[in-house]
């Protein structure tokens, strides 16, 4: 009896030991943006330096698409770009660029550099339509579906297999949603 | 060329650290010694490897990855060096650091022993499991290729003085009960922990809790004069994740005590040393992984989540194995009687231990939530208040009595007949007190009454020691340093954490606060002043531009002074900072910030008064003075039983104390 007094401490921290286990497989980057379900912030936001068309928030009536803050400052961008050229070039989907907080030009060059995966870009350069959003790093992704509603964001670089898991299904999702009532 | 040799020096350490942890099992007598040999070179190493990322930091090295995520080349060169910590890798760095200097300072102190080449051992092990996540999940030495132009700077509300020295602080507190957490390994591995094994640990953990206690009131102290909310503790997660450990270590502290004097409650302290250093795991870790607070992904790395969940599990769940196996070994000499000041402090450790339990059962009420049902809550302040202060109310009720009964068999009436006066002014403070703030919480008043029974009767206790009611002031004080260094810091910090109560109690529950739309020249009255906006006038920044708010401060017609608040606007950042406008007294802070212009109607200004406010952190100081006069070693006394000297740096002071006396 009084042996199992000495094994109780033992005992509650490998209770406690699963409890952390499990919580760490929980998506920490998983938060419930208040702008979920919300209607797209409104702006207007001119070309980057180089390239022709702007983005405002009418551009996208109508469609699915992924909104994706990104920037030339950001590391992870770098790890992410690829992945966003590879969804470009082989899926049917439109992304649409915001480049948050670069010096003139930057954002040019970076995607001269590395690629355009973006149907539709606009400069963000004083980070006023990012608060709009409630940017809390880049790069951040949301997906809004075809009445204009933000419907999902996910902070930090999309990786193939975010992209397969959770951001394609709830695309196709989103179209057959559209499709269904119109 | 920095970053490469502090990558080096890292993996020397590594190495270095794994012969420290391995020698005294491996080998005999000289490997045994040579943990001591190890535990300065490691900690020359780490040493080694901080100052290059120091220096790093230093030059804005931007072709290293930590650098440049965290620096900007025209920030101010204090926080270029404060910013080696402000951040995740950086901070692990320091972690080591202190670990390791702490290895160093035990290995040069104090006499050889096969306990200290345990205790070694033991912190080798820990640092060999840090530094290899240091290594193998958040290198600070990686580079980026091609280096960008410059960094991406640290946020505005961070580079502030306070908040660049609270985790050091913070840090030092935690990684200190690694010695404790190692002594009670050793304890349990080599069966003894007995009188002489409490008098090496307790400088040790008496160090660590000071350096928390110090942490933790910088960090509310910070909230409380930058942030500008008026608050000062809101017990979120990462607050009570260094308040949590700092319950551990005060009933450890009081509790190796038991240990030092009688001989008893051994297994206890044991559990207590383990729990107190995996609270500051759980503190400095968990919190940082995501399992916890949902910080961004870009901080949040699933392998290194893993790798300190293992070290978690091999840390703690190693030691409580071992306690199961071996604890029952260790038996107390002494007997028990539940009246006396081993008794009481058994109450303290259980009201302590408790207390502690509910902070961490709220911290992690909402993982347990989500890991069951998926869903996401927060537990907030209401739950904390109603579930934490009972047991702190029940733990003051018993503090001075307790403190001033006899060790071993003590009487409780004549402990509260020498007490009286404290207990009569508690009691008539407490109803003034109540009669004062009505209608404000009667909960609150007998909270003061509380602290002042528990400060007022240790206050006493000290005056009757030193006969200061019975002989001139001159021989009274001279007694003062006649005392125990133990009673004299116990003294100390129980008045210092009476004092933090009260000025909890009067910033928490007697705070008022008035919200008002004002137009210059208006007037609010609050705490018996009458604060008159004067006028607000756009001022220029270096970085910002700001709205500030000049106030004038009255009371019965007079001006008393002036004080100014600001609004800055940072508009790179898009960021807004409050610079409260705060004026500090005895009695309370004045304490004013200014909100949004309204169209029509005024700034919204919103003032409060928050009695007694400083002396939380008189109160803290003096907690903090306590235990350093209780670590610091007591003048020897030949009436005391001689006991086996176990340094030589106190030679000098018992020659000294011995010269006194003859």
């Amino acid at each position: 009896m009084s042996r199992m007094v000495f094994l109780a401490p033992l005992a509650l921290f490998v209770v406690l030991g699963i409890y952390f286990a499990v919580g760490l497989t929980r998506d920490p980057s998983y938060m419930p943006s208040a702008l979920i379900d919300k209607p797209l912030p409104v702006f207007d936001l001119a070309a980057i330096e180089g390239v022709e068309l702007g983005f405002a928030t009418r551009d996208l009536d109508g469609e699915v698409a992924l909104i994706n803050f990104f920037g030339s400052w950001c590391i992870s961008c770098i790890v992410e770009h690829p992945v966003l050229m590879d969804i470009a070039a082989r899926e049917d989907v439109i992304i649409a660029g915001i480049d948050w907080k670069d010096e003139p030009g930057a954002g040019a060059r970076w995607l001269e550099q590395r690629g355009n995966p973006y149907t539709l870009i606009g400069d963000d350069p004083t980070g006023r339509t990012a608060i709009d959003f409630g940017i809390t790093g880049a790069p951040e992704t949301f997906i809004i579906d075809r009445k204009g509603r933000i419907r999902y964001r996910f902070a930090g670089p999309i990786t193939p297999l975010i992209w397969k898991r959770d951001l394609k299904p709830l695309v196709e999702q989103l179209r057959q949603e559209g499709d269904d009532a119109p | 060329m920095a970053a490469e040799i502090g990558q080096l020096a890292l993996i020397l350490a590594f190495l270095t650290a794994l012969f420290q942890g391995a020698a005294p099992f491996v080998g005999g007598a000289p490997l045994q010694a040579s943990t001591r040999i190890a535990a300065l070179v490691q900690g020359g190493l780490i040493l080694i490897a901080f100052l290059s990322l120091t220096y790093a930091h230093a030059v804005s090295d931007f072709s290293v990855v930590n650098v440049v995520e965290n620096s900007h080349s025209a920030k101010p060169f204090a926080y270029k060096l404060s910013g080696v910590w402000g951040n995740h890798e950086g901070s692990m760095l320091l972690w080591a650091l202190i670990l390791a200097l702490y290895g160093a300072a035990l290995a040069v102190s104090n006499r050889f022993s096969t306990l200290k080449a345990m205790t070694l051992s033991v912190q080798g092990m820990i640092a060999a499991a840090f530094i290899a996540f240091i290594l193998f999940t958040s290198n600070p030495f990686a580079r980026v290729f091609p280096a960008p132009a410059d960094g991406m700077d640290l946020n505005p509300l961070l580079q502030v003085p306070g908040l660049a020295i609270h985790p050091p602080f913070l840090d030092l507190g935690y990684v200190g009960f690694s010695l404790t957490f190692a002594y009670a390994v050793a304890g349990l591995i080599t069966g003894k922990v007995d009188a002489a094994w409490a008098r090496a640990v307790r400088p040790w953990a008496l160090a660590a809790w000071v350096f928390l206690t110090i942490g933790i009131a910088l960090g509310s102290w910070w909230a409380y004069y930058e942030l500008g909310w008026g608050g000062f503790w809101a017990w979120d997660p990462v607050e009570n994740a260094s308040f949590m450990p700092w319950l551990a270590g005060t009933a450890l502290i009081h509790s190796i005590r038991v240990v030092e004097k009688r001989e008893a409650l051994k297994v206890w302290t044991v559990l207590l040393a383990i729990m107190a250093f995996s609270l500051s795991l759980v503190g400095t870790f968990l919190v940082r992984s995501g399992v916890l607070t949902s910080v961004h992904a870009f901080a949040v790395d699933p392998t290194r989540g893993v790798f300190i969940l293992a070290i978690l599990a091999a840390v703690t769940g190693g030691s409580l194995a071992l306690f199961a196996l071996r604890a029952p070994l260790l038996q107390s000499r002494a007997g028990f009687q539940p009246v006396s000041r081993e008794g009481a402090i058994l109450l303290n450790n259980v009201f302590l231990v408790t207390a502690c339990a509910t902070v961490f059962i709220g911290t992690f009420y909402p993982l347990f939530v989500d890991v069951l049902t998926g869903t996401r809550i927060s537990v907030g302040a209401p739950y904390f208040n109603a579930s934490f202060l009972p047991f702190m109310a029940m733990m003051l009720v018993f503090l001075a009595p307790g403190a001033a009964l006899a060790w071993k068999k003590g009487r409780l009436k004549a402990a509260i007949d020498r007490l009286w006066p404290a207990l009569a002014a508690a009691g008539a403070i407490g109803v003034i007190a109540a009669w004062l703030s009505w209608p404000g919480p009667v909960i609150a008043a007998l909270g003061a009454g509380l602290a002042i029974w528990a400060g007022g009767g240790a206050i006493l206790d000290l005056l009757i020691r030193i006969k200061a009611f019975s002989s001139p002031l001159g021989a009274a004080l001279g007694r003062i340093a006649t005392l125990p260094r133990a009673y004299l810091g116990m003294t100390i910090a129980h008045i210092g954490l009476a004092v933090v109560i009260i000025g909890v109690i009067g910033a928490g529950a007697w705070r008022t606060e008035v919200v008002r739309f004002m137009e210059p020249g208006d007037v609010i009255s609050v705490g018996g002043f009458d604060v008159r906006l004067e006028r607000v006038v756009e001022e220029p920044g270096p970085n910002y531009t700001a709205e500030r708010a000049v106030f004038s401060v009255e009371r019965g017609g007079a001006t008393l002074r002036n004080l100014t608040t600001e609004r800055r606007f940072y508009p790179v950042r898009a960021m807004q900072t409050t610079e409260a406008g705060i004026w500090t007294m005895a009695r309370g802070d004045l304490y004013l910030t200014l909100g949004e212009k309204s169209e029509t109607a005024g700034w919204a200004v919103r003032a409060f008064f928050n009695p007694f406010a400083v002396w939380m952190w008189i109160g803290a100081g003096l907690m903090a003075l306590g235990g350093g006069v209780a670590a610091a070693r007591a003048p020897r006394r030949l009436t005391r039983r001689v006991q086996t000297v176990d340094s030589a740096s106190t030679a000098a002071v018992a020659t000294s104390a011995q010269g006194a006396i003859t």
